[in-house]
């Protein structure tokens, strides 16, 4: 058994950010990462990093109210007040701990336009943002020399009497399972994107965080909103960023026209995503798709700039969709991308479990409501995973390790996986239930939903489970067993997948990236509210509403 | 399109932990890769087979491994650009690691020699209220470096690792590079200093196997050479690798050509007992191998020209 103040669950921005600050805090601080840190998805954020800043003649408030506006007035206000208000001094953070943020003429930080916003407030790393904060905040993790237990795998929580102590991992190399003691955990394991086939996500992205979450009572909220983001390569789903659409890319029907002008006249292409996705949806249903995609075109760009700032989604279009941009426009599709609902947090990443906090992906602050702007995610991991690792390690200061965790709770684990591993016969591998699963949710809960549909998903996951139950693990070794790792990552899927289904099929309204076919418009009447599920002693899901915090912006007419 | 996935296996938990082979077909799309012919085997065929991957975008550097004997990243190979004859394609781990499973090798040493060239940015002076300012030029010379995804690629295929585990290594270097090229970074001295010693930059012998199969183009290889010429610079103008690069210089400017009796003895010099001992077993054995240097060294008939490349270069600078 390990002991730490704080155990923080994943080694992405958001895990890595909570870590840090609260090391600098002085809090004895442990990662757990199922991958070594620099493989984490934070790495895939092309374009950038928003942030108002007052010396460029920005304002926080009109990020703010474009965040909110991108919401659908879904986002919580005095949240994402926290957000825009503490941006530039987190990205000013960032560069002083060495991002090479691109420049400009002067040498300080240049901006970029990005989808959703009336201001260029989107600050970039040509088009690898991510990975160069992702690799710049592991550069602070070294230099600290904070402990990173690299590849280990997290089992389950130890929460008792709703506060929680530490969780069970599963040390992959070696197939050890371990209780590791803690006074305050801090979920940041990112998003779930591979209950979507397919997905921009990584195969990593598998909604850990948040089934491990649901199954200690903690609530999910406002599930159903699920980001199809509007340029992904069709063959697999690999995401081409709105970077290009930054930096002036047109989207093209197969009439060769820019269709985003009959939906979004003002902004175009860099409209919130929801809409272009809905757009570009309804142009391929319409008859007006070449082989169910639209054009994305960059050639007007020039090769200089090309390089220069879009060079990565060059390569992957050469790689994935055999164009180069340069010279031919590239097919694209709406393809699912992030997960604006999670763990419910409040503004400090504390959910309703004691010593149980959440950041990132995995969370629901709820700043991103029902449709993330673009270049806002990156800016979330980074405040709330400060924010989280500030708070816990305050508290961890008057909190005392629980002696009433034992091994015992390892052992229950090492049980169930001996379990797993004996069982032989009738059942199937893993990989084709994933799949089914994926497939179902891309085809009944994308872009467009209806009741139908939904409910077919749900009668469709019934079944899944019923396979989930039977499944075999051929790898029968301790070594770093993959096949049981992704077996226990399915389970955490079908989790998700649920608390999704569940939460669409209750919002009965189309609001941000949640849009009904059957039920078009917006009902602020009845439906301004986020919709948690949580299980209940029966473990069953159950179902509450909460109001949405508004501070100053009342909900109007959404257009762009 | 059916291809054989002939893949180097290794199972510690077995009863005889050797490598093997293990051949698996599998009929696949015309676009895929390499990770997508490892996921079907994995997810519909053998479940046990293990292997890192996670992005498919190249960008997370998970999946580097050894396909038909050079190091690739599985996710951006497509199965057509490296099928031999017969549709078979052979996968193996990554080198100069050790093997944990499969496919799967210990990044041990990999992070080891990261960490030992301080990867962190070290300025000095109280921090400015906004962000530094630095040229636009210099940041995009960066991202060069930076976009290493640190996927191990260079140090599975390094000649010198390979024999010399003391060697820092091609992604090491050029992580360092990437802080001594920053203008924000002011300990440029102390890592010159580590640089020159022993398993620094003048380790490399320049086989450019690391350009080669690096996955993103970050040159690890060139930002070496740039690091040999800063720590010239810097001063350090008297050790072997300096000076074995100035006499090398100086005798092609000369003749044309490297007077490879001269070069040791140049780098070393003539009075350098120890240095000049050693140099004796590499004599005789080049002599019985018929590979000594002739005794009179001989200008390159086209010296005009190559004085001509030396004079068009200097100009440039």
């Amino acid at each position: 058994m390990f002991d730490h103040d704080i155990l923080v669950i994943g080694a992405g921005l958001a895990g890595m950010r909570a870590a840090y600050t609260a090391s600098q805090s002085g809090a004895d601080v442990a990662i757990v990462s199922k991958v070594y840190p620099v493989r984490s998805h934070s790495n895939a954020a092309q374009g950038g990093i928003n942030a108002a800043l007052t010396d460029r003649g920005d304002d926080w408030e009109d990020h703010a109210y474009d965040t909110i506006k991108g919401s659908d007035y879904l986002g919580d206000q005095d949240a994402i007040e926290i957000m825009c208000r503490e941006a530039g001094s987190e990205v000013i953070s960032m560069e002083h701990m060495g991002v090479i943020f691109n420049r400009d003429e002067e040498g300080k930080l240049g901006v970029r336009s990005f989808g959703g916003q009336r201001q260029a407030r989107t600050f970039f790393v040509a088009d690898f943002t991510g990975q160069a904060l992702l690799h710049v905040l592991h550069e602070q993790i070294l230099k600290i020399g904070a402990r990173v237990y690299e590849e280990w795998f997290v089992l389950s929580l130890i929460v008792e009497d709703g506060e929680c102590h530490g969780a069970v991992v599963m040390e992959i190399r070696s197939g050890e399972v371990h209780a590791i003691r803690a006074k305050a955990v801090i979920l940041a394991t990112g998003g779930l994107g591979r209950v979507f086939e397919p997905s921009t996500n990584a195969l990593i992205c598998t909604g850990d965080g948040m089934a491990l979450a649901y199954e200690n009572g903690a609530p999910l909220m406002d599930m159903e909103m699920v980001q199809y983001h509007p340029t992904t390569l069709k063959a697999n789903g690999a995401l081409l960023s709105e970077a290009a659409r930054g930096e002036g890319a047109y989207l093209l029907n197969s009439e060769g026209d820019r269709f985003m002008q009959e939906y979004a006249p003002n902004m175009l292409e860099l409209a919130s995503r929801d809409v272009v996705s809905r757009s570009e949806q309804t142009e391929i249903n319409e008859g007006r798709g070449i082989d169910g995609c639209v054009l994305l075109d960059v050639r007007h760009i020039g090769e200089t700039l090309i390089n220069e700032k879009l060079s990565q989604i060059r390569q992957l279009g050469i790689d994935f969709a055999n164009v180069d941009m340069v010279h031919e426009p590239v097919p694209i599709r709406p393809g699912m991308h992030y997960q604006m609902g999670g763990i419910k947090t409040d503004v400090n990443g504390l959910t309703n479990i004691m010593g149980l906090y959440a950041a990132g992906e995995t969370a629901c602050v709820s700043v991103h409501g029902g449709n993330r702007l673009g270049a806002n995610s990156l800016l979330d991991t980074l405040v709330f995973g400060r924010r989280a690792g500030d708070h816990a390690s305050n508290v961890v200061r008057s909190r005392q390790h629980s002696d009433a965790i034992t091994d015992q709770y390892a052992e229950r684990e090492r049980n169930r996986l001996q379990e797993m591993l004996n069982r032989n016969g009738g059942g199937e591998l893993f990989g084709k239930i994933r799949l089914d699963l994926g497939e179902a949710m891309n085809t009944h809960l994308a872009v467009y939903r209806d009741q139908q549909g939904m409910e077919t998903a749900l009668e469709e996951l019934k079944g899944l489970k019923t396979r989930y139950d039977r499944v075999i693990v051929h790898d029968k070794g301790k070594t770093f067993n993959t096949n049981l790792i992704f077996t226990l990552e399915l389970g955490f899927m079908l989790d998700c997948a649920e608390a999704i289904i569940l939460g669409a099929l209750e919002r009965k309204e189309s609001r941000g990236a949640h849009t009904r076919t059957d039920m078009p418009d917006r009902d602020d009447s009845n439906w301004l509210k986020h919709i948690l599920i949580a299980k209940d002693e029966n473990g069953q899901p159950d179902v509450t509403y909460q109001d949405v915090t508004i501070t100053q912006w009342e909900p109007q007419v959404r257009s762009y | 399109m059916q291809v054989t996935l002939n893949v180097r296996r290794y199972d510690p938990d077995s009863d005889q932990p050797v490598p093997y082979d293990q051949e698996y077909s599998v009929d696949v799309d015309e676009n895929a890769t390499v990770l997508d012919g490892l996921i079907k085997v994995r997810e519909e065929v053998d479940g046990s087979l293990a292997l890192r991957c996670s992005c498919r975008s190249a960008i997370c550097g998970s999946c580097s491994m050894r396909v038909n004997g050079q190091a690739i990243l599985a996710c951006n190979t497509k199965l057509t650009d490296v099928v031999l004859e017969g549709g078979r394609v052979d996968i193996e781990p990554a080198g100069n690691m050790g093997l944990i499973k499969d496919l799967v090798v210990e990044f041990d040493i990999f992070w080891d020699k990261v960490r030992a060239v301080e990867p962190w940015l070290q300025p000095e002076g109280e921090e400015p209220e906004s962000e530094y300012i630095a040229p636009n030029d210099d940041m995009v010379h960066l991202a060069g470096v930076m976009g290493c995804i640190m996927c191990g690629a260079c140090v599975s295929d390094c000649t010198v690792l390979e024999v010399d585990r003391n060697f820092l290594g091609p992604a090491a270097l050029a992580k360092s590079y990437r802080f001594v090229a920053d203008p924000r970074d002011d300990a440029d001295e102390s890592r010159l200093d580590e640089l020159n010693e022993s398993g620094g930059v003048w380790d490399c012998t320049r086989c450019m196997m690391c350009v080669e199969v690096c996955p993103k183009g970050v040159d690890p290889m060139g930002r070496i050479m740039s690091l040999r010429e800063k720590v010239i610079d810097a001063g350090h103008t008297e050790t072997y690798g300096a000076r074995h690069a100035e006499a090398f210089t100086r005798m092609v400017r000369h003749s044309g050509r490297v007077d490879e009796l001269q070069l040791p003895i140049q780098t070393f010099g003539m009075f350098n007992v120890k240095e000049m001992i050693k140099l004796i077993p590499v004599g005789v054995r080049s002599q019985l191998a018929g590979k000594r240097p002739p005794i009179m060294h001989q200008k390159n008939p086209g010296m005009s020209n190559v004085r001509r490349i030396f004079n068009r270069v200097e100009d440039k600078r």
